[in-house]
């Protein structure tokens, strides 16, 4: 299993990769991202999937059935379509890396849980046309086999590039998943492990009685076989009172422990609050416990203890009133009779939860194709950058903003208050080569999502290259710390055979001799082909053998059958017999491992590089094999100014980013105004709550305005000074009788309103009371309510008063009331004729022409001599000039237009002098005017 | 549906066509194009009250205080203590050596009168049980102590302790209080004006003696002010207004408003059937020492002492009553109403001065120190060549409410303060835009960069 070609994991580059002169020595400017010549269609390869979209599957290893799917995220069964979830979770759960070692090391006496890292890898299907990223994981249960519970979450894409590029990302949240899911397990297993335990002390007790009854009955020298069987009895079940506690003791000492995983970042208060639930466990329980134990220590046999253990019970009940310990039988169900836990069950109900709810939001992040997420990120890194600005028209970047800043935000289910998350600086040993942090992307192609050069620069030391050194041939599992060198050394070993042509590895290209298999290679395509099938055959064989996994199964039954002549105590196994048990297990897990190891190697053996880069494309055609190197998505300039030109829209870039990627997209679209750029599933999910009902403005929201916003242009031909109106900050009040009307107007516009804020506090959609001065203070853009009954009147009153401050739009009679325009500026994005005809694009264009609008008011506003006086001698009337000069002259604009960039430039100083808007509570905000009469424009 | 009124400047406007007067929206002459509202009372808000440059304190019925920093907008405290409306507030200035500090009085109907730090906001002093509320505050700075008047007059020293009191047999008790020369008092008490005279004996106690009573208004006194050493101006609910010698309390001027409308106009009739009284009741008396501005019922009336004439009038210049009035200087003047707005107006000269000569319709009555109280007052029209007239110049809306009184920080800006529990702060834009501009700049310094 582990030498399937369709499995890649990953390694870093090594020293060697760097002597190589390799194409990323080019100077940037030179370099090209490579085109994949052979693979010209980008849709073709995944035209074969079976499911429709991306999504998150969970599966299982089961003790009892094996690999099986437990549930899809979304719970869709139209997303996974005839993608049959069975096969690919065989597959899944056939490239499970993690040392899952089980049993105890020779040393120890009892039985140990083995903590195993996580293990991520990227596994693609050529045959289903599915790649998927998995993470493995393993949870712990009392009552399965070794006491754990294999898992894996698969990310399943047709897409093997958007898995491969997004590895870093992936892995990050998925980690953040499997350490939830994982904290939740621990909580619940230590639960399970106390009420067993109390169980155990509970049979303890009447056992104990019972035999003291016993000898009472008989005479003191000779047994009957019924006493020695309750001594056995009796016997077995203090050796796994002993057995739990010192499960209890290794689950508690899990935070302990080092963890190597650079993801594995659990929430402090978390791990601080599981430790002292497992401490109180612990103290709780052998407080009362070891006076007992002693007792038991001082005289096994010793009798007359029937108060004592009363009282213990008495204590028992009293610590967990809610728990009544029972009595364990003697002879429990089989294990593969009983029922097997959920994974709900064995996790803590608000963990599970918590894991879900991160994991619908990772599929909903990573909804769209790579090129959509790609612009997506690019355009997210570049508005942070510009933070001076960005308020203004930009919508707002969302709370996701820090955890892509190298900041591993420990997720915690509990919702512990985000302060004490700590910088975790990912340590070096990270399985990918570019860290996450902004700052040390790569200044190399930053509008190029492919950017396949960039994605070796940096060289991984240390750990991994001594892994390299220590070759695959060390591929024994001693330990379970070995965890992540196994991982690393089975990389190794598949970066070699898996066309990882840029990292070439040294375990494949310097320790190991061309493989005599290698002769196929030029007949590339059937090659890989084969070896496909081939190795999802095996594949099968394997899952054949690991469905029936009788065989270790009816050998343990049949243990435990001869255990139970000796004694009743089936389920709680003795340690001898665990020992027995695990004898049995291990053996065979490793032996299969090996029979396959062996295998893979026979039957696809690694190709050497030499042979592969001839024909890398015809490889990277088969897409069956990922034939890159996983690497950072942010490929940016590391000094980007803020404001600076290149300041376009999000939007803007996702359209032109899309539209050279071939017409099919954009055809497929549907002109409904809707975003026509990502494919259907993204964006869908956002709840379409209209503009000014207090939810959340998404760029989604403003898109679909942009239809509204093209009508209006296109129906008004006041539209004009009506834009001018609230660019300039002029409140703008829409009178209507008719609501929808009115909203929907306001819905438009809301788009031209600047700094809308998160929430569209500017805009009020739909407003039937008189409004009073510090309304206009707060709502730029004022739905209202045009009333005929005396209480209209107010109304009306309200209006002519404040007539000076704001502009009336009559929705009704199709009249404007505002102070005249004169200026060129919005003719381009107010023309009546313009010849835009979707709303989508007319976001955009209204989005490129509001960036340049930002960045002039940026200019102005930072600029210091149109403000302020060079020298003393100068007055306000140069400096006055100055400012006046600049716009007219130099900016080309006129009065009115002037006044645009006025109030851009004030709400840009004012966000800038207080950050937090609204500054301290008691400061109020200011609110400009001007005194200008008002014109009555017509249709 | 709407009436845009797009009022031009007439240039005739002593003879009003329409009586509510509108300036329309150019104001090109007005500077406050920014304005923050403060929001903190809960009930109207009566009085403001100037700290120092950059600060003010606010009162009104809901019985707080507030102080504000103008320059900001911030609250920067509130002073609870009073528990109905406040009756009078005032400032009183603490000199020891070289810091000089400023305290509030502040009188409540609850029959107290507190000590106020505004820097701290507590309650420094505390006097509570009067006999009557105190309707008006007076400090003397000069004798370190301070006057309250309401149905009786006390001396109070600046540790609160009651020097002297009297008592008084009028039922309307004192409406308001100045200063005159010769530690004299005097006090407005309905239709008379009282003088008082403070006197120290050896022993450091103060005794208070009525001295003169002056009864020559007709109707009860709404105003009483100084206007310059040695002349006192008060002014009555019939629109009586009297400047009096300071020193010898004689009669310098006797004006008499009456805005008597003889022009068969419409509108002029249907605004006759408004009580007669407070058309020509004398609301608020201002001056600067060269003018006497009076806000006479919802008209404005600007009198020269130089000359002792008219100088110029305007008799609708609000929608209602006017409430408050300033000089800014000579030539400017400011008017609050109960219309809810603020107008700020010019004494501009007439371009043809003679198509006004007919057009008051006022008397004025010109008193000699003899003929004081005796004689038929001879009514003339006066016919004054060079009456100027009060320009509109540009007007402040915001408020819902009557505008009960505003401050003036100068170029720092105008606090007004209103009915509708709201406090707006009028200021210039420019001037903010170029201190954002400096705070910016400093800001960047800061941060080194953006």
């Amino acid at each position: 299993m582990i030498g399937s070609p369709d499995v890649v994991a990953f390694t870093k580059e090594d020293e060697f990769g760097q002597t190589s002169p390799e194409p990323w020595s080019l100077p940037e400017e030179f370099s090209i991202p490579l085109n994949p010549l052979a693979d010209s269609n980008p849709w073709a390869k995944t035209s074969y999937a079976k499911f429709s979209k991306d999504f998150i599957l969970i599966s299982e290893f089961s003790e009892q059935v094996g690999p099986q799917p437990l549930l899809t995220i979304p719970d869709d069964p139209k997303v996974c379509g005839t993608f049959d979830l069975n096969y690919f979770s065989l597959r899944l759960m056939s490239v499970d890396y993690q040392a899952s070692f089980v049993g105890h090391p020779p040393g120890s006496g009892y039985p140990r849980l083995s903590f195993v890292e996580d293990s991520r890898v990227v596994l693609g299907d050529s045959k289903e046309g599915a790649f998927a990223y998995v993470h493995h994981l393993t949870l712990y249960d009392l009552e399965a086999r070794g006491f754990v519970r294999p898992f894996c979450m698969a990310y399943i894409s047709a897409d093997e590039r958007k898995i491969m590029l997004q590895f870093q990302e992936l892995s990050l949240r998925f980690s953040q998943a499997s350490e939830c899911l994982k904290a939740g397990n621990r909580r619940a297993f230590a639960k399970e492990l106390q009420r067993k335990l109390q169980d155990l002390e509970y049979t303890h007790s009447v056992l104990q009685r019972e035999e003291g009854l016993h000898r009472e009955a008989g005479p003191q020298s000779m047994y009957s076989t019924h006493a020695v069987e309750k001594a056995n009895e009796l016997a077995n079940v203090v050796k796994s009172i002993f057995e739990h506690r010192d499960l209890l003791r290794q689950i508690s000492s899990y935070h302990g422990r080092p963890r190597r995983d650079p993801h594995a970042v659990t929430c402090q208060r978390c791990v601080t609050e599981a430790l002292n639930e497992c401490e109180q466990l612990l103290d709780n329980k052998p407080s009362s416990h070891t006076d007992k134990d002693r007792k038991q220590v001082d005289g096994e046999v010793h009798t007359g203890d029937e108060e004592q253990v009363e009282e213990d019970e008495g204590d028992g009940i009293k610590r967990k009133p809610s728990y009544i310990p029972q009595l364990i039988k003697a002879k429990s169900a089989k294990c593969f009779d009983k029922r097997l836990k959920t994974l709900q069950e064995l996790c803590d109900e608000t963990f599970y939860e918590a894991t879900m709810e991160l994991l619908k939001e990772t599929e909903r992040s990573f909804r769209g194709d790579l090129c959509y997420l790609h612009t997506r990120r690019l355009d997210k890194a570049l508005r942070r950058r510009q933070r001076v600005t960005n308020f203004l028209f930009e919508e707002d970047l969302g709370d996701d903003a820090d955890d892509e800043k190298g900041v591993l935000r420990p997720f915690c289910a509990v919702n512990h208050a985000a302060e004490d998350y700590r910088l975790v600086n990912p340590p070096p040993i990270v399985l990918e080569p570019l860290p996450l942090e902004l700052d040390c992307l790569d200044p190399a192609d930053p509008l190029d999502p492919a950017s396949e050069t960039s994605h070796t620069r940096e060289s991984e030391l240390g750990f991994e290259e001594s892994l390299m050194d220590s070759s695959a041939s060390e591929q024994t599992l001693e330990t379970q710390e070995s965890s992540e060198e196994t991982k690393g050394s089975f990389s190794s070993d598949k970066s070699g055979k898996c066309l990882l042509e840029k990292q070439p590895s040294v375990a494949s290209v310097r320790s190991e001799p061309p493989d005599p298999d290698s002769d196929l290679t030029p007949d590339a395509d059937h090659n890989t082909d084969l070896e496909r099938e081939s190795s999802s055959e095996d594949m099968e064989t394997t899952a054949g053998e690991d469905e029936g996994d009788q065989t270790p199964v009816s050998l343990l039954e049949v243990v435990s059958e001869l255990d139970v002549g000796k004694d009743d105590d089936g389920e709680k196994v003795s340690s001898k017999e665990y020992e027995r048990e695990s004898d049995l297990l291990v053996p065979i897990d490793t032996s299969c491992c090996m029979a396959q190891e062996g295998f893979l190697y026979e039957a696809s053996p690694p190709e050497p590089n030499s042979h592969l880069r001839p024909n890398s494309c015809s490889q990277t055609s088969q897409a069956s094999v990922v034939n890159q190197e996983p690497h950072s998505l942010l490929p940016l300039q590391d000094d980007y100014f803020v404001g600076s030109v290149c300041s376009e829209s999000p939007a803007a870039r996702q359209e032109l980013s899309t539209g050279h990627l071939g017409d099919t997209v954009s055809r497929a679209s549907l002109d409904d105004g809707s975003d026509c750029t990502m494919s259907a599933s993204t964006g869908s999910d956002r709840a379409a709550s209209p503009l000014g009902y207090g939810g959340v403005v998404t760029l989604h929201h403003r898109k679909k305005a942009g239809q509204g916003a093209l009508r209006f242009v296109r129906q008004y031909p006041f539209a004009i000074p009506a834009l001018w109106c609230i660019l300039s900050g002029r409140t703008l009040v829409v009178l209507g009788a008719d609501e929808g009307r009115v909203r929907r107007l306001v819905a438009a516009l809301a788009l031209f309103v600047p700094c809308p804020g998160k929430y569209g506090k500017r805009v009020q959609a739909w407003l039937s009371f008189p409004f009073a001065l510090t309304d206009l203070q707060q709502w730029k853009l004022i739905g209202l309510q045009r009333v005929a009954s005396p209480a209209g009147s107010s109304m009306l009153y309200s209006l002519s008063r404040y007539s000076r401050y704001i502009s009336i739009l009559d929705a009704d009679q199709k009249t404007l009331r505002c102070p005249p325009y004169r200026g060129q500026l919005l003719a381009n994005i107010a023309d009546h004729r313009t010849y835009i005809r979707r709303g989508s694009t007319y976001f955009l264009h209204l989005q490129s022409t509001f960036c340049r609008l930002a960045a002039k008011a940026f200019l102005f506003t930072f600029t210091h001599h149109f403000h302020l006086p060079l020298s003393s001698a100068e007055g306000p009337e140069v400096v006055e000039g100055r400012r006046r000069c600049f716009l007219q002259e130099q900016l080309g604009l006129s009065e009115e237009d002037s006044q645009i960039l006025l109030y851009l430039s004030q709400l840009i100083t004012q966000q800038y002098l207080q950050p937090s808007t609204g500054g301290s509570a008691a400061a109020a905000p200011c609110f400009s005017f001007n005194y200008t009469t008002s014109v009555l424009y017509k249709i | 549906m709407l009436r845009w009124i797009l009022g031009g400047r007439e240039a005739n406007s002593s003879v009003e066509k329409s009586p509510v007067l509108c300036i329309g929206e150019e104001q090109p002459k007005n500077w406050f194009t920014e304005l923050q509202v403060l929001r903190g009372h809960f009930d109207i808000v009566r009085f403001l009250v100037q700290i120092d440059d950059f600060r003010c304190a606010s009162a009104g019925d809901d019985g707080l205080i507030l102080v504000w920093n103008i320059e900001t907008g911030e609250r920067l405290q509130e002073l609870r203590g009073h528990s109905r409306q406040i009756t009078a507030i005032t400032t009183l200035n603490c000199n020891d050596g070289l810091m000089s500090h400023t305290f509030l009085i502040t009188a409540s109907s609850d029959r107290s009168v507190s000590l106020w730090d505004p820097d701290t906001g507590n309650r420094v002093q505390t006097v509570s049980d009067l006999q009557s509320s105190v309707k008006c505050l007076l400090v003397l700075e000069r004798l370190c102590v301070w006057l309250s008047g309401g149905e009786e007059l006390c001396v109070w020293n600046k540790d609160f302790q009651l020097q002297c009191h009297r008592q008084n047999h009028s039922d309307t008790g004192i409406s308001a209080l100045i200063e005159l020369p010769k530690n004299c008092i005097a006090a407005a008490m309905d239709k008379e004006i009282i003088i008082y005279r403070l006197t120290f004996s050896t022993d450091s106690s103060m005794s208070l003696s009525e001295v003169y009573c002056l009864t020559d208004h007709q109707d009860q006194i709404r105003a009483l002010i100084n206007v310059v050493d040695g002349v006192f101006a008060s002014g009555s609910h019939a629109g009586e207004l009297i400047l009096w010698d300071a020193v010898d309390w004689n009669i310098l001027a006797y004006e008499h408003i009456l805005w008597e409308e003889s022009q068969p106009c419409a509108q002029a009739e249907i605004r006759l059937k408004a009580p007669r009284h407070s058309e020509m009741s004398i609301q608020h008396l201002t001056t600067n020492g060269k003018l006497i501005l009076a806000a006479v019922g919802s008209g404005l009336y600007v009198y020269s002492l130089l000359t002792r004439t008219v100088v110029a009038y305007r008799k609708v210049a609000h929608d209602s009553n006017v409430l408050h009035t300033m000089l800014l200087s000579d030539s400017e003047l400011m008017s609050c109403s109960e219309d809810g707005s603020v107008r700020m107006w010019e004494i501009q000269d007439l371009p043809l001065p003679d198509e006004h000569a007919s057009a008051g319709f006022f008397g004025m009555w010109t008193f000699s120190r003899t003929n004081k109280q005796t004689g038929p007052p001879t009514k003339k029209v006066i016919e004054v060549p060079n009456i100027r007239t009060l320009e509109l110049t540009g007007d402040l809306i915001g408020h819902s409410g009557a505008v009960q009184m505003f401050l003036s920080f100068r170029e720092n800006g105008l606090v007004t303060c209103s009915a509708d529990h709201l406090l707006i702060l009028w200021k210039n834009g420019e001037r903010q835009s170029h201190l954002r501009s400096l705070a910016l700049f400093k800001k960047l310094e800061e941060n080194g960069g953006l």
